[in-house]
């Protein structure tokens, strides 16, 4: 263990040395800094206004990326159009914020090769990455590829996400839309009335925390609260002027009647924190869910699939609105979409695919979610007042909220929805509220959009 | 193998002369085995180790055009709103588990080495399953334990006052968690490789010291301890790179809380974020170069004072 005598001295050498080799490194890469470093690329800046596809072949095989929800459609079309070659890749769907689409196309895109042909994904913001120059991955499908006539029968605003300087650059599959879900079977049984404002249905939360305590009317703990109350309080928290600049004012009262509102009924505890897909909320407060502000897939996804509510309880009512205001607005969670490969061989092929998936009544009408396509939204009602599941009929509540998306909240290239829930979740489950929460989290989104080349003005 | 060498032995005394030749073709055919070990681990290490931190030091000095910037990516990212806080996440986790690590695999080693030599071996394998579970479902399995309503001590959980995943989580236990997660990943395999490196201390000398009056504690302090420094030493070095390295752990804490842990909670997922949110591979790589200079900095800081690398 004892050191040699001669080594602390060879030590000291070598250690000088090494700085020395370190500062003239230094100084050498200093000097050389010519260039600029790379910045965050110009969010939502405008596509590339030129489109030139790949060499077209029209028996070029598909690669289409699913999730496992769409997963039995995509298959469904194989067997109805078994001539066509297609490769089917299940993935996460690129929901809660997970990157993995953009990750593997930046890989595809710095390989030079093996993009899909077809994309679906959850999260409808990622169109706006998909158009942005340098990535280009999204082909403009109105430029030949879709008929104007079938576009022309989506929702109204569904295919704005999906616009950029005029040309369309995905197909919406399904919307959103939130509505207001009651268990009409608690409901009746406690001799309440399905509110109409959100003063009304705080006035019912005060009500139910004192007469039923324990049953809750709401949550806020879910990433996509923002969405369910900020966006229909028509906060400015994400509205987009193009190409990139950014109108953040979270002290404006379009929020703070709505932070103060749920603040309220956070503290009476007929607002829980937590999330609806947490274990716990499932096992202790499915069952005492009286009402939950939210998008038109709970109905099946939630109520049905993961809380297990029985048939003949669930019913939805339309949007609350203000008192005192002429309009009723509501927000949207999510809303998937489809995306053909601007690098795909086979651009017809890719684009009947994902006409095919957004607008058959033979896979949309029974899908889980509400079709953003207009005629397959009425075979789909029908289908679900066949269904038997819903207390009553949920399509005069659909119809109306799928009318109602205030359009002050754009598709951004950050997610509202990790921003939320990494920065003002965690604080309400230690016991914060949300009206003092309104600065961080403005401080958060501003943070984010500036990261990646939104200008922000209050 | 032990008949070839009795017939070389054989060999050997029968005709000495000829032996001097077989011995030096067979020092230099142990050499040729040697090289074909090591070139077959220079080849993965140029193609995975070299090649990759090579470009990554290239894209971090290069813009997306491959114009070259100098520090000019460093600084941007130093700048970055996220940057202060991953590196400082990092240093309060690096902390709790390094210490918990040399403590905690120390002085279980020297337990089992000691005082539990018969039940050792089931130990050793004990302590080294969680290990041999692949990274990803060892955090899966906290992810369960976790979760006061589903985690089987979920008691536990309710007596500390937490009575749902989101309460466990909170920002301020995180380091924690994170260390409790990688500690039980990890520890397992650290303890089986101390106790070798105990085994390998002269029987005589610890005897000597028993002999000499000095008692299990002074043996583990004065004997023990001092000759597993360098192993320690080793220990820290590659646990100080993969602990600033982390990325796993608060990824899919991240994702199974639905996002109560930011997603550029560390500087890997930071580095992650950047080249794949943002597009932007060379800063990316900066933030990449700045982990690798941070892992060895420490490492020429520990084999500096620990000697890790003298010769005796």
């Amino acid at each position: 263990m004892s050191d040699n005598p001669t080594r602390p001295a060879r030590r000291a050498r070598v250690r000088r040395r090494l700085v020395a080799v370190a500062a003239l490194g230094v100084a050498a890469l200093t000097l050389a800094a010519c260039g600029q470093a790379s910045s965050p690329t110009a969010a939502a800046s405008a596509p590339a206004s030129k489109f030139t596809a790949a060499a077209q072949s029209s028996s070029a095989p598909l690669t289409v990326w699913v999730d496992s929800t769409r997963l039995p459609g995509v298959q469904a079309y194989q067997k109805a159009h078994p001539d066509v070659k297609l490769n089917i890749v299940t993935y996460n769907g690129d929901a809660n914020g997970s990157n993995y689409l953009q990750t593997k196309v930046e890989l595809y895109d710095r390989a030079g090769s093996g993009w899909p042909d077809v994309v679906f994904t959850e999260n409808v913001n990622d169109i706006t990455w998909a158009t942005e120059s340098g990535i280009d991955f999204a082909a403009p499908l109105n430029s030949g590829y879709v008929p104007s006539a079938t576009l022309s029968n989506f929702a109204t605003g569904a295919l704005s996400p999906c616009t950029f300087d005029g040309d369309v650059y995905c197909l919406r599959n399904d919307l959103a839309q939130n509505v207001l879900w009651y268990n009409k079977k608690l409901l009746d049984q406690f001799g309440y009335t399905v509110p109409t404002t959100w003063e009304q249905y705080e006035a019912l939360g005060e009500k139910v925390a004192k007469q039923h305590p324990g049953y809750i009317i709401g949550t806020v703990g879910d990433a996509w609260a923002p969405e369910v109350y900020f966006w229909a309080s028509q906060c400015q928290a994400n509205q987009v002027t193009p190409p990139s600049t950014l109108t953040l004012n979270t002290s404006s009262t379009d929020c703070t009647r709505m932070a103060s509102l749920l603040d309220t009924l956070i503290k009476d505890k007929s607002v829980s924190t937590d999330t609806v897909f947490s274990a716990g909320f499932a096992k202790n407060t499915a069952s005492k869910t009286l009402m939950l502000v939210g998008p038109s897939w709970y109905g099946q996804t939630l109520f049905n699939s993961v809380f297990k509510t029985p048939a003949g309880e669930i019913a939805a009512a339309p949007p609350l609105s203000w008192t005192g205001e002429s309009s009723t607005y509501t927000g949207d969670v999510g809303g998937g979409a489809w995306i053909v490969s601007a690098h795909s061989k086979n651009l017809t092929a890719a684009s009947a695919l994902a006409t095919w998936m957004a607008t058959s009544n033979a896979y949309q009408a029974t899908a889980g979610t509400y079709p953003a396509y207009k005629p397959a939204a009425t075979a789909w009602l029908a289908n679900q007042a066949k269904s038997g599941y819903f207390a009553d009929d949920v399509a005069p509540a659909f119809t109306q909220a799928a009318g109602e998306v205030w359009t002050g909240w754009s598709a951004t290239k950050f997610s509202q929805e990790a921003i939320w829930a990494a920065t003002v979740v965690p604080a309400l489950t230690e016991g914060k509220t949300i009206t003092a929460m309104l600065g961080p989290w403005q401080t958060a989104i501003q943070d984010q959009a500036q990261t990646l080349g939104y200008t922000v003005k209050g | 193998m032990a008949a070839e060498t009795a017939a070389a032995r054989g060999r050997l005394t029968r005709r000495p002369r000829r032996d001097r030749g077989g011995d030096r073709a067979r020092s230099t055919l142990r050499a040729r085995h040697g090289y074909a070990f090591v070139g077959a681990y220079l080849v993965l290490l140029i193609a995975f180790g070299v090649l990759p931190t090579g470009y990554a030091i290239y894209l971090a000095l290069t813009n997306s055009t491959g114009q070259l910037v100098g520090l000019g990516n460093f600084t941007a990212v130093a700048h970055d709103f996220r940057f202060a806080p991953a590196f400082e996440h990092i240093a309060v986790y690096l902390v709790i588990w390094l210490v918990a690590l040399v403590v905690l695999v120390v002085g279980l080693a020297l337990l089992l080495h000691g005082r539990m030599r018969r039940t050792a071996a089931t130990l050793r394998f004990v302590y080294y399953l969680p290990g041999a579970l692949a990274g990803v479902a060892g955090v899966l399995v906290w992810l369960f334990m976790l979760d006061p309503t589903v985690s089987p001590v979920g008691w536990l959980l309710n007596g500390l006052g937490f009575t749902s995943f989101a309460q466990v989580i909170v920002p301020a236990h995180l380091p924690v968690v994170l260390a409790l997660m990688a500690f039980w990943t990890g520890a397992g395999g650290w303890i089986v490789i101390m106790y070798g490196a105990l085994n390998n201390i002269p029987d005589d000398l610890i005897e000597a010291a028993r002999i000499d009056g000095a008692g299990p504690f002074q043996i583990a302090r004065r004997i023990q301890i001092p000759m597993l420094r360098k192993w320690i030493a080793y220990m820290v070095i590659l646990a100080f790179a993969t602990g600033s390295q982390l990325f796993v752990e608060p990824q899919l804490v991240g994702e199974a809380s639905l996002g109560a842990v930011s997603n550029s909670w560390s500087p890997n997922q930071l580095a992650y974020l950047y080249a794949f949110q943002a597009n932007n591979f060379n800063s990316a790589a900066a933030l990449s170069v700045d982990l690798l200079v941070l892992g060895l900095v420490c490492a020429a800081i520990i084999v500096t004072r620990s000697g890790l690398f003298d010769v005796e």
